[in-house]
């Protein structure tokens, strides 16, 4: 059974449709890369992904079950986000914001227990955020920010992870070091990680599949070689790029020609 | 966490003695921790002073330390769910609304059924309140701050002058002096309303204490909150009712307090941080106190004439909120 299924999802904003007859299903265990260009409804079928917005007509299924129907709790144990940016207008600790992703595994009177706190460790050591665990979380910088909300997901202990874009602060080290940890995750755990990106040679280089989404519709989902060609890239985007295969992996690498 | 705790309650119990002590008739704290000893152990006399203590400022401080209490633990969960520091129940409006509920109670002759003067306060707080976050943009995207703080500049302006109005066309002795109403005033104290606005604090409080955690997570974006696994219409909607009726429940008795909501919260997350499961009950105590100095300074400033306390928050709360504004624009 795929974790993830779409049926034909439609959604409008006001009169302006945003998503229209979209299908895909995805596997367990694989990572894979949401692209096309700006408007084309990526972010708002990552939140319909995580059932914190659902389709005017069709399905999202959730480990077979429709998002509508998973009760709040059980679907935060289930799926996670990582979001572009977090507002902080209250000061918390960056540790306390980590703490939150232990939520919907908490009673509502409940404190975090010794095992909260050692998950909200390890996390944070994975992400390379133990170092500023005791700081203020609007006081960090955006990168050190973005490896907090990381950590906060990964605390959730989701089987599906949702980025929207959370490489972009990260520096060349703490990319390299959170795209072996989503490898890791997903080969050892089986998590399923989707992520939205810009970065075509990113998505080439670390999914094992890419949807392509143009004008709220899915273009198409397989593979990096058979998604990015320059055929579709013009199409989608309208640039013209060269394509040739990446030295170290031989993934297609993606060059913008200008 | 409880020992900080137990230091503000502490506190509270020592600024009230002190508090107790001071006034026309002066009594040193010695003298009245002696008197409650005697109260407690029966040999109380009737005396003089005793009926003063226990009579008149007992029921006055613990009067004002539930009003506070209410005000400051009203002005967290507002600034949690409007995720802004510079929101209380008095800049935006909701003071001002509840009590305009309350007069068009009394001129109407609610005050003939039980609890019908507070219930219809109660109507005026939660009808702003909707009011409020229906401008505010509700569950979508929010209104730029100064919008929603001009927003509450109109509508509190609106019902003072709704206020005067019905003042002036009515003469009962049934409503209290202006300045009761627009600059709050706490020598109404009777002990059965405290009692009434205790049971009131007492419920209001447990149930927004069981929902502290959910608060932590609002305050990061109801998006947030959404996909962490919290209810978040539900959440929203109990602690709107339940923080309006805390909030009616004093302004009916007291009238309308500025700024106490806004400058107990801010100082108590200066110095706790900002989890609610601290955060609530620090403010509660620490507001307690805050409102219990205030009001006995508006009793001795002036001795013997006695200032709304109203005056004193506001004396010290307006410049507070231009420090705020002034910080949050250039941070």
């Amino acid at each position: 059974m795929p974790i993830i299924c779409a049926k034909n999802i439609c959604f409008r904003y006001a009169a302006k449709p945003v998503l229209e007859e979209v299908s895909f299903a995805l596997e367990a265990a694989q990572i894979v890369a949401m692209i096309g260009p700006n408007g084309s409804g990526k972010t708002t079928l990552l939140k319909m992904l995580n059932a914190t917005l659902f389709p005017n007509s069709g399905q999202v299924l959730i480990e077979g079950q429709d998002t509508r129907h998973w009760p709040r709790q059980a679907i935060a144990r289930t799926v996670a986000i990582v979001p572009q940016e977090s507002p902080a207008i209250f000061p918390f600790f960056a540790e306390e914001i980590v703490l939150m992703g232990r939520f919907p595994y908490l009673r509502s009177l409940a404190f975090e227990d010794k095992k909260d706190y050692r998950i909200v460790q390890d996390v944070m050591a994975r992400t390379d955020s133990l170092s500023f665990a005791h700081r203020r979380f609007n006081e960090l910088s955006a990168g050190e920010r973005q490896r907090v909300l990381i950590a906060r997901a990964l605390a959730q202990e989701p089987k599906i992870l949702l980025l929207d874009e959370s490489t972009v602060f990260l520096d060349l080290k703490h990319q390299a070091q959170f795209l072996s940890l989503l490898r890791e995750l997903s080969r050892k755990q089986h998590l399923t990680v989707v992520f939205v990106t810009h970065d075509l040679n990113l998505a080439a280089q670390n999914a094992d599949r890419i949807l392509l989404l143009y004008n709220g519709k899915k273009y198409a989902i397989g593979t990096p070689a058979d998604i990015l060609t320059a055929r579709n890239i013009k199409e989608v985007y309208d640039v013209d790029v060269g394509i040739d295969p990446n030295p170290h992996n031989g993934s297609p690498r993606v060059t913008l020609m200008t | 966490m409880i020992q900080i705790n137990a230091l503000l309650l502490l506190l509270f119990v020592l600024l009230g003695i002190i508090a107790l002590g001071l006034g026309a008739i002066h009594i040193a704290p010695a003298g009245v921790v002696r008197a409650i000893a005697d109260a407690f152990s029966g040999k109380g006399s009737a005396s003089e002073e005793e009926l003063i203590l226990f009579s008149v400022r007992l029921p006055r401080i613990l009067f004002a330390g539930i009003v506070g209490a209410s005000l400051s633990v009203s002005g967290v969960v507002f600034q949690a769910l409007l995720r802004n520091p510079l929101a209380d129940p008095y800049v935006l409006g909701i003071s001002g609304g509840s009590a305009l509920g309350a007069i068009i109670g009394i001129v109407l002759g609610a005050g003939s059924f039980y609890l019908g003067v507070p219930f219809l306060a109660f109507c005026g707080a939660l009808v702003t309140v909707f009011l409020v976050f229906i401008v505010a943009g509700g569950s979508r995207g929010l209104m730029l701050d100064n919008s929603l703080l001009l927003a509450g500049v109109v509508v509190n302006s609106f019902f003072s002058a709704a206020i005067l109005f019905a003042l002036s066309i009515v003469n009962s002795m049934e409503l209290h002096s202006i300045s009761f109403w627009l600059m709050g005033d706490l020598s109404g104290a009777a002990l059965k309303e405290t009692a009434g606005a205790a049971l009131c604090l007492f419920i209001g409080f447990g149930i927004l204490y069981a929902q502290a955690r959910k608060l932590n997570l609002m305050v990061q974006g109801e998006e947030t909150a959404m996909q962490l696994g919290v209810n978040v219409r539900a959440t929203k909607y109990a602690l709107l009712i339940v923080t309006s009726l805390m909030t009616s429940v004093a302004v009916s008795l007291a009238g309308i307090i500025g700024f106490v909501g806004i400058m107990v919260p801010h100082m108590m997350r200066l110095v706790f941080g900002s989890d609610h499961r601290l955060l609530l009950p620090a403010a509660a105590l620490f507001g307690a106190s805050f409102l219990v100095v205030a009001d006995t300074l508006a009793r001795i400033l002036l001795a013997p004439a006695e200032l709304p306390v109203g005056v004193i928050t506001a004396l010290c709360g307006a410049p507070y909120f231009i420090f705020l504004m002034r910080k949050k624009v250039q941070g």
